[in-house]
């Protein structure tokens, strides 16, 4: 009769662990191979059949398809360069240099991967759109309110993400360390 | 004291046993993944133009909506699949995912160096069973095997400027993709 209740209390407690553990994993978001530049995260073998199960999993439970190794290397931001998290009521301002890549898009969304509604219809840019100053160098502000410039707005929701997509790019392929693929830096400027 | 470490060690033993197998289970469980979200929107073996990811709505989390794209569900059991999409005037890719939303292949405009991408889809059995000669004056169309029966293929065109749109959408317009006829 002990040796009954023992397995079961034993069963309860292993399902529990593997469960809670899968749960936690994929709420988490953990993957490996990750390329960490700054503020900015990839995970390059996401786009390939070396893809990892976490990764696996993650993509089949929230339905996207994830970018082609082939294609290009996307590159996620949940906080700032600081390491505060993006904040939809604050003023961020994304300047400097950006890797070899033959175009790249900006583009701002919740954290589930919904586009954020606005004022200006405005979501991301790509590189072949962006003011620059007279060296080639950008800056985008990313605000509630207008900015001038290039102004992204995050229409104030509590928290967001950004994303960095390079297309027709060595980062990720051959490259894989900060020197020689620098990204933009991301930082706070103020909040309202 | 010892026998109730055992049970311990026993449980968290099997504990991860449990979210190994789950992990892995999920793929296969998911109800929600692109392949399923495509299904209603597209019939198979058509190149379907995608809608626009707005704040509204969206088919899948996490479109660049830089880009115009048009995707083909495919199913080989018919046969091998001929695939053909003029590329635009930025960028054109095309990328190949199996039926649980793997990457197995993925080119680009540049790297097909031609105005169109022109390829052929099939199975390793299919590639098998390709008579020799043939292979020969299909030397110049680029030949993919797809690990599994069934898939994705999704083809985007990069409008450089919102304004673009509407030219990124025209090329992407003119893709193909058909079932050949089984040889006889």
């Amino acid at each position: 009769m002990r040796l009954f209740f023992a397995s079961c209390a034993t069963f309860l407690l292993a399902a529990a662990i593997g469960l809670g553990a899968t749960w936690l994993t994929l709420s988490r978001g953990v993957a490996f191979g990750a390329l960490t530049i700054g503020a900015w995260t990839a995970w390059p073998k996401n786009g390939s059949v070396d893809i990892d199960p976490y990764a696996r999993a993650n993509i089949a439970r929230n339905g996207e398809l994830p970018i082609g190794t082939g294609d290009g290397v996307a590159f996620y931001a949940h906080t700032d360069d600081a390491g505060d998290p993006l904040d939809g009521r604050c003023g961020f301002r994304i300047s400097g240099m950006t890797p070899p890549a033959r175009y790249w898009t900006l583009t701002l969304y919740d954290p589930q991967g919904r586009l954020v509604p606005n004022t200006i219809d405005r979501h991301g840019f790509t590189s072949a759109e962006i003011i620059r100053d007279a060296d080639g160098r950008f800056a985008v502000n990313v605000a509630p309110q207008a900015r001038p410039g290039n102004w992204l707005p995050t229409g104030g929701i509590e928290q967001f993400v950004l994303v960095f997509r390079l297309y027709d790019t060595p980062i990720g392929v051959a490259i894989r360390t900060t020197k020689e693929g620098p990204m933009p830096q991301v930082v706070r400027k103020g909040c309202s | 004291m010892i026998r109730l470490l055992l049970w311990l060690l026993g449980a968290v033993l099997l504990g991860g046993i449990v979210h190994l197998s789950t992990v892995l289970a999920l793929p296969r469980a998911a109800t929600l993944d692109a392949y399923s979200r495509l299904t209603p929107l597209a019939p198979v073996n058509t190149m379907v133009m995608l809608p626009a990811p707005t704040a509204q709505a969206a088919v899948m989390p996490f479109m660049d909506p830089a880009f115009a794209a048009a995707v083909c569900r495919y199913d080989l059991r018919q046969g091998a699949l001929k695939l053909n999409a003029p590329v635009s005037q930025a960028y054109t890719s095309m990328t190949f995912y199996t039926r649980d939303s793997i990457a197995y292949y993925a080119i680009n405009d540049r790297a097909a160096g031609r105005r169109a991408i022109e390829l052929d889809l099939m199975t390793p059995e299919q590639h098998a069973q390709m008579p020799e000669q043939e292979d020969v004056t299909a030397a110049d169309r680029l030949i993919i095997e797809s690990p599994t029966r069934t898939g994705l293929i999704l083809l985007r065109a990069l409008a450089p400027e919102p304004g673009l749109m509407p030219m990124a959408r025209q090329a992407l317009a003119g893709a193909h993709c058909r079932t050949e006829a089984e040889p006889q």
